[in-house]
């Protein structure tokens, strides 16, 4: 396949079965590879549409500056488009993120803002819409409620999953922005009639859940629960076991929250063995586990690993 | 880990809730519903469900429960069904991304 630069080869990632892992013949598992878009997530789809979007609303102009609250993968998306078009990009993350991921975005050019580990993502969109108002020239794009962030996704992530898979029972993904969720889900629910779409929410340690009180919580402007069928919270275990089956059983070197999210496809798919029904799932790769070694999550035992990651915004 | 004859359901809280219960990271309670469930917590750590739900008997919009790590909300709310060694975990809602 020939492109005529690398944005333009975002997407069109590959659908690939998991034998193994797969329950029965009548119960199959698909993964969506994700990592094999351009800077290895998923995110490179919301961060090209977001971009997009914000030119076409006349927003953007070369040596604008891009804000973003993000825990890495949308920031290393945006920083690699950012320096295509040359925008400047200003991420604001939280501290307790991977190592990798602050190295990957000073690499393609992108500045940090680091924001407190207590309240983790929450707090890193505290600061930034405080940077925001301050700067009121620099562009917030803003994922947790730019519709181009779904709208990526309905428009490319679930056409492709569809064509590759028109037997589809049921969609699971991650819940972080939920834009993969809405996108998807949307498009899913308009052409399967019956199309189950499930939640994976990556349960954290207690530090990521420090906040001063329960107002201070966050639901992405972007969510609509009516399009989901239901929603899991995976802790770290359970996503370091399925992570470190995925690439023992099927060869998949993936990222840690795709673990939260094969551990409740699995959980599907045994109840639709149970139920003694035929059901085609695909779940979501998000990015691949490059970006995680240093969190020790692929090295030494389950507890070892579990252990190292308390603490860490590790979705 | 050894058990009562009687099974309890077991409440996990998070820390902004632990004031409510006594600096306790986990609670025992009995009943089938989430409700039943968050009214015998009440009995013994009382406050801790005017947190969670407000004054027209609805979840609190920042609240997040699941049973046996599924969302009550898309189950029944506080009908939502609990078995009796089931888990309760109670979390507040934290972005992603």
């Amino acid at each position: 396949m020939r492109f005529e630069s690398l944005v333009d080869s975002v997407g069109n990632t590959p659908l690939v079965g998991l034998p193994q892992l797969s329950p029965s013949p009548e119960v199959r598992l698909w993964a969506k590879l994700e990592q094999n878009n351009p800077t290895g997530s998923v995110k490179d789809r919301p961060a090209l549409f977001m971009v997009a979007q914000a030119e076409k609303d006349g927003l953007l102009f070369p040596g604008a500056t891009v804000l973003e609250p993000t825990s890495g993968n949308t920031g290393i998306s945006l920083a690699m488009v950012c320096a295509q078009k040359g925008y400047r990009l200003v991420c604001v993350m939280p501290e307790n993120t991977s190592e990798e991921r602050r190295q990957l975005l000073r690499m393609w050019g992108a500045e940090i803002v680091s924001s407190p580990a207590a309240g983790g993502s929450n707090e890193a969109v505290a600061v930034a819409k405080r940077i925001s108002a301050e700067n009121p020239d620099w562009v917030m794009l803003y994922q947790y409620g730019n519709p181009a962030n779904a709208q990526s996704h309905y428009e490319t992530t679930g056409p492709e999953i569809l064509a590759d898979l028109p037997t589809i029972t049921h969609f699971v993904a991650g819940l972080g922005t939920t834009g993969t969720l809405m996108g998807v889900g949307r498009y899913l629910r308009e052409q399967v009639p019956d199309v189950k779409i499930v939640a994976a929410e990556p349960q954290y340690g207690d530090v990521v859940y420090g906040l001063r009180n329960v107002d201070e919580g966050f639901i992405p402007e972007l969510y609509d629960p009516s399009v989901l069928t239901t929603r899991y919270s995976v802790d770290h275990r359970a996503s370091l076991r399925r992570t470190r089956e995925l690439v023992m059983q099927e060869g998949i070197f993936a990222g840690i929250s795709t673990g939260a999210i094969l551990h409740a496809a699995l959980g599907i798919a045994d109840r639709e063995v149970a139920a003694g029904r035929k059901a085609d799932i695909c779940f979501v790769v998000c990015d691949g586990g490059w970006k995680y070694l240093s969190t020790g999550a692929y090295a030494g035992t389950l507890e070892e690993a579990t252990a190292s990651l308390e603490g860490q915004l590790w979705a | 880990m050894l058990q009562d004859c009687t099974m309890a359901v077991q409440v996990k809280v998070p820390t902004i809730l632990r004031p409510q219960t006594g600096g306790s990271k986990t609670v025992e309670a009995s009943g089938d519903t989430l409700d039943a469930v968050l009214k015998d917590v009440d009995a013994k750590h009382e406050g801790l469900r005017a947190r969670l739900v407000d004054d027209e008997g609805k979840l609190h919009r920042f609240v997040n429960i699941y049973v046996d790590d599924e969302d009550v909300r898309f189950n029944g709310s506080l009908d939502a069904p609990v078995g009796e060694n089931s888990t309760v975990t109670i979390l507040p809602a934290v972005a992603g991304g």
